[in-house]
């Protein structure tokens, strides 16, 4: 900001002694350094941003046309499933709009996942970065509301069975369960009230929270500064300036190379959204095309498979306890499949933050770990039959045994030394 | 550690081995074939736009099929007034339901709801409309091996012809209709190639601009590069 048009300039100072622009733009863009030895894990973080604006700004436009009405029109279609395709035929480039939109929410979770494996695999949730990773985990959470909710509004029969079943799962709570089901989907069963609160939810609730989150999770990812590949702290040795001698600006040289990463997220989007827009039934499934009938159960009803890992930890409990029944204990084993990945920063007891200093131990949990999610992410999409129920059984117990017995091995490791400086060819 | 791995990589094998099997004639291709999906399009008003509505899907739109506005008005539009209706039918759904047992379904979109791990939807459409087969126990006097115990009767019969289910559980044709076997295939072809594209009248188009985007991003991946290895060349 040194050439800058003198008439440029006192605009900006005008702004400047009202409004913290300039002192923001360096503390958060052009003087906030960062490691220079991010790898292509660290893409996806900006790619989430990214994939939120877009989700944004398609549901805006989506919001203008849909109708969250549950009631047959005269050809007997549910309002809400024909709105959707009116979307699809007669709004202007509306097909293009809703299918950015539900192939974003799946890239969502895409790239969501890839984040938070990159945070595992460098440690990212470590001391001082814990409150990163619980904004984080409240922002997943919250993304999982969000693509619930949004899952019902076409109203077919997936999204409809599918809210069913989720919102059944809290008439399993002993004692106000059935109370509390009935009170989350205002009706007897999932309904016109459902779909309008559920509506209300996804298209302003759930985002508000979401934004507000995520700019919790970036101011402070920027008040202590982001991790590498290596684990360790560039701070701790600066130049005369103070400024890290392995750090760059964000701005220019990270938001350059994001604008590759996203060059690339896009050409992989845009293959997804003209090409296949159902991704073979996993993206849009195809039972979704039917509308939602209320007096019809399909045979088979499967989550998206973004939910699907969480579902199969839920069908894995099969036997009742302390004389509650299997259901609750399945919701319980559900919702705490989730919630302890929040817990990571205080279970894992190693000495180095990334796993390239890590021992055996380690590496060799997270292998079996990534590969059981795997596999109850493939379960949850089938039927259950007595084998399927045994494996997820037992990735289930290995999901668990991962954080679990993490404070024992994650200390016991053979560790390799941390470098001095990061590693940067 | 090994073996827990090759013990978790060979569980999914065992455990989706199970599971039932429908097997599906592949649908031919009828993207683009524009007198094949006009011919659809008339198969489908003439036969199907009956009892089924496709209440998503206005007449107009079937200029996609090189079609004029008079042309599918003189030809195509016996249920509506103006071209710009969507393709609904007089039938109540409640006389239906009590008719047939269900209401017929909408069918815009059958050719999307109707794909599974098995085939696609075309391929469900061109296997269950030709497996309708003779069954006395139905009240519509006609049962399907795609569909069992189907509401719908055969509507395409004087086409097809009468059909019988053998001992060997193989669809056997007693009565010849109007058209021989190969005819009646190509005709379901026809048919079930127009429920395709209606089920996504967009997809050739989308296609087409994919190509462009695709084209696009390359070309802005190339300056975007340039201009990362530019900066980056500070950085050591």
């Amino acid at each position: 900001m040194s050439a800058i048009n003198p008439k440029l300039q006192g605009l900006l100072n005008w702004v400047d002694e009202r409004f913290p622009l300039t002192s923001n733009w360096k503390a958060h863009l052009s003087e906030y350094y960062a490691p220079k030895n991010f790898n292509f894990w660290y893409f996806f973080g900006s790619l989430a941003m990214l994939v939120l604006a877009l989700q944004i700004l398609t549901g805006i436009f989506l919001t203008m046309h849909f109708k969250p009405d549950a009631s047959l029109n005269a050809s007997g279609v549910p309002v809400a499933f024909a709105s959707v395709e009116y979307i699809m035929r007669d709004v202007p480039w509306g097909w293009l709009i809703r299918y950015m939109h539900s192939t974003g929410a799946s890239a969502f979770f895409v790239v969501v996942y890839m984040h938070m494996f990159r945070g595992m695999l460098y440690g990212s949730y470590r001391k001082p970065r814990e409150l990163i990773w619980l904004f984080g985990m409240m922002i997943f959470l919250a993304l999982m509301a969000e693509a619930f909710f949004g899952y019902l509004l076409p109203w077919g029969q997936m999204s409809y069975w599918g809210a069913q079943v989720i919102v059944n799962l809290f008439s399993a709570i002993p004692l106000i369960g059935p109370d509390l089901s009935v009170w989350l989907r205002g009706d007897y069963v999932v309904g016109d009230a459902t779909l309008n609160r559920f509506f209300a939810f996804h298209v302003i609730a759930v985002p508000f929270v979401l934004v507000g989150l995520v700019a919790a999770h970036i101011l402070a990812l920027h008040e202590v500064g982001s991790n590498n590949p290596d684990g360790i702290e560039i701070k701790k040795k600066k130049d005369a300036n103070g400024i890290p001698l392995d750090g760059i600006a964000f701005h220019p040289y990270y938001s350059v190379k994001d604008i590759v990463g996203v060059v690339v997220f896009l050409a992989a989007f845009s293959v997804v959204v003209f090409f296949m827009p159902e991704f073979g039934g996993y993206f849009l499934e195809y039972n979704n095309f039917f509308p939602a009938d209320p007096l019809q159960t399909p045979p088979h009803i499967a989550p998206v498979w973004y939910f699907t890992p969480y579902y199969s930890i839920l069908r894995a409990v099969t036997f009742p306890l302390f004389g509650i029944d299997a259901k609750f204990w399945g919701v319980v084993a559900m919702g705490a499949s989730v919630v302890i990945i929040a817990l990571l920063p205080w279970l894992d007891r190693s000495p180095v933050k990334s796993i390239r200093y890590r021992g055996p131990l380690y590496k060799g949990f997270l292998a079996v770990f990534i590969v059981s999610f795997f596999i109850l992410g493939y379960l949850g999409m089938l039927g259950p039959t007595p084998v399927r129920t045994i494996v997820s059984q037992i990735c289930s117990v290995i999901y668990f045994a991962f954080f679990l017995l993490m404070p024992i091995y994650s200390s016991l490791d053979k560790c390799q030394p941390e470098p001095d400086r990061v590693t940067f060819k | 550690m090994k073996k827990i791995l090759i013990a978790l990589l060979c569980a999914p094998v065992l455990a989706f081995a199970a599971g039932a099997e429908l097997h599906l004639d592949k649908a031919p291709d009828r993207a683009n074939d524009m007198p094949a999906l006009q011919r659809g399009a008339q198969v489908f008003v003439n036969y199907c736009l009956n009892c089924h509505s496709a209440s998503y899907m206005r007449y107009n739109r079937l200029k996609d099929l090189d079609l004029t506005d008079a042309q599918i008005k003189d030809n195509l539009m016996f249920a509506a007034e103006k071209v710009g209706e969507p393709m609904r039918i007089a039938m109540q759904r409640a006389d239906a339901k009590a008719w047939f047992g269900a209401a017929p379904p909408d069918l815009t979109v059958i050719a999307r709801a109707r794909a599974s791990e098995f085939g696609s939807g075309a391929d469900w459409l061109y296997t269950y409309l030709r497996s309708f087969y003779r069954d006395e126990a139905r009240p519509t006097g006609w049962n399907n091996v795609v569909f069992a115990n189907v509401g719908m009767p055969h509507a395409l019969w004087q086409l097809q012809g009468d059909q019988i289910l053998g001992e060997d559980h193989r669809l056997k044709l007693v009565k010849p209709g109007k058209l021989a076997a190969a005819e009646y295939d190509a005709l379901v072809g026809d048919l079930v190639g127009f429920l395709k594209y209606m089920g996504e009248p967009m997809s050739e188009l989308r296609k087409r601009l994919g190509v462009i985007v695709l084209i696009a991003l390359s070309i802005i991946f190339v300056f975007a590069y340039a201009l990362k290895r530019e900066y980056w060349k500070d950085v050591h």
